[in-house]
């Protein structure tokens, strides 16, 4: 099994950043508390009262979005853009492996490793450390059925990421310089992945065409089953719409590199 | 000093002619730019289209904060790009060779790296402005703040960017915890100060003064204070943040002692 091997490789490069999970913690409980302030301050209107989302569940809403920023498709893998821009990736086609199928793995590898690293420690913050300062921010915990459920979603989600960074690896071929089609994808993943503000908020006529994208199954649908905003049985539905736009992303990926393959010219010699 | 600004523009004319060899490249990461910071705003104008105001603020008026917050920010962001790169320049010996030449360590590293696409940064906060200004009722006092704050906030990120690599000289671990001054600073200074807890405010107006150099003189422009004296003294809280990096960078290079032998 290559493809393991390939992310135990790279689970092991990524957790030797201790320092840095440790800054980007502190970073995190600083927006997530700003963004806290945020919310409630809009909630405080009277208005509020029919808002789909109570001040509740906003609250570990953004708590699990900062627990799972990591999460997001933002960033192209570095080693690819090498790879593409010095020509070594005539290595990477030369080997018996699905090309594709390796930068899934490696996706996988690199969303999980530093997520894992940064989720547990911020839910233990949010959850159990903050209520002895200030209640009112700190992070509910789930119902059994809601936590499981969200386990399940959650490697949906990140599945799903690993998916839409794959594909962004094979826009590479085409544009040397990369990063600027990465970067609008990743923008569309921050607003319509939740990361702003939960999506629930945006208006009504709105609600259909940003769940009809696909990147509502990144945080947003997770994060709403965790707080118990969606019951724990529809975690079916998330993880189905993880999965197929997981598999459509793929398969448009695939066509794609086959594409990009074939005009593909190697710089160098 | 002419001379040392001269050379920084020479520095910053060589990176932007460099950069714009690529051009595609170049327009794509601008319009990626521009949405990246733009789908900020989008979520600020989708809260106030639910729930009508935020703490007696109306979009306009957030706008206006908004606005002045995130051009200072970019200003100095692209201004101050070299600086970020000073634990690379640090690590590679090279911060030696800028010691040895007769200009000002700072003027230098800031050439070093110029990117003109942190600048695509500052399409939304312009475009928030333009929108947020047109309700104003502009005086050339108030227009005269605006600029002032402007400046004050752009001094204020700058002078960050100067700490943060000061820390390079002692450690080159974990830079990254000022990102959460930096970018939550700038985030925490698009909205009003005033929906915060106490300890936030005091942290933002005593350690790192950014409501002084927008929260305060934006008051004043939306006439929810009347104009006085305090409203031109606030900002200068930002030059004087810068002055004291400054200070703590050169007690930096004093501090350093190069790698290798």
């Amino acid at each position: 099994m290559g493809y393991l091997a390939i992310i135990a490789a790279r689970f092991r490069t990524l957790l030797q950043y201790r320092a840095a999970a440790l800054a980007g913690l502190f970073t995190q409980i600083f927006f997530g508390i700003v963004r806290i302030m945020i919310l409630s301050a809009f909630y405080a209107a009277s208005r509020s009262q029919h808002a789909p989302m109570s001040l509740r569940e906003v609250v570990g809403y953004i708590w699990l979005g900062q627990a799972m920023l990591l999460l997001m498709p933002w960033r192209i893998d570095e080693d690819v853009l090498r790879q593409v821009n010095d020509g070594s990736i005539v290595y990477e086609l030369a080997r018996p492996l699905d090309l594709q199928a390796v930068w899934l793995a490696r996706g996988v590898a690199w969303r999980t490793a530093p997520v894992l690293l940064r989720l547990v420690p911020m839910l233990v913050l949010a959850m159990v450390v903050l209520p002895i300062f200030e209640p009112a921010w700190a992070l509910a915990p789930p119902s059994a059925a809601a936590f499981a459920a969200w386990l399940v979603c959650f490697a949906g989600a990140i599945v799903l990421s690993a998916a839409i960074s794959a594909l962004m690896n094979v826009t590479l071929l085409w544009s040397l310089a990369g990063s600027g089609i990465p970067m609008i994808v990743g923008a569309l993943a921050t607003i319509f992945g939740g990361l702003t503000i939960p999506l629930v908020l945006f208006p009504a006529w709105s609600q259909p065409i940003i769940y009809a994208l696909p990147f509502a199954g990144l945080l947003d649908l997770p994060s709403r089953i965790f707080t118990g905003n969606l019951p724990a049985h529809d975690v079916i539905y998330v993880l189905a719409d993880q999965l197929v736009w997981s598999l459509v992303l793929i398969a448009f990926g695939r066509w794609l590199l086959a594409r990009g393959v074939r005009k593909l010219v190697v710089q160098g010699g | 000093m002419a001379d040392s600004l001269r050379l920084y523009f020479r520095y910053v004319g060589i990176a932007i002619r460099g950069q714009l060899q690529y051009r595609a490249a170049f327009v794509l990461k601008v319009v990626g730019y521009c949405i990246a910071t733009g789908v900020e705003f989008l979520g600020l104008w989708a809260l106030f289209a639910r729930f009508g105001s935020l703490a007696g603020w109306t979009l306009r008026e957030v706008a206006l904060i908004y606005g002045v917050a995130d051009v200072g920010f970019a200003l100095a962001d692209g201004l101050s790009r070299g600086l970020d790169r000073f634990g690379d320049v640090l690590k590679a010996g090279e911060f030696d060779r800028m010691l040895v030449r007769p200009r000002s360590t700072i003027l230098q590293l800031l050439g070093f790296d110029f990117r003109l696409l942190t600048f695509g940064r500052m399409a939304q906060g312009i475009i928030a402005l333009a929108w947020a200004g047109q309700f104003v009722a502009w005086s050339p006092g108030r227009a005269a703040l605006l600029a002032l704050s402007f400046a004050c906030t752009t001094c204020l990120f700058i002078g960050l960017a100067v700490l943060q690599a000061t820390t390079a000289f002692w450690t080159i671990e974990s830079l990254e915890v000022w990102n959460a001054f930096t970018y939550g600073g700038n985030y925490a200074s698009q909205y009003p100060f005033d929906i915060y807890t106490r300890w936030l405010r005091a942290f933002f107006t005593a350690i790192l003064p950014l409501a002084l150099t927008g929260y305060v003189p934006v008051r004043a422009i939306l006439g929810r204070d009347p104009l006085d004296a305090w409203h031109v003294i606030a900002p200068l809280a930002g030059p004087l943040f810068l002055i004291i990096a400054l200070g703590v960078w050169r007690i930096g290079v004093r501090h350093h002692a190069s790698t290798g032998s």
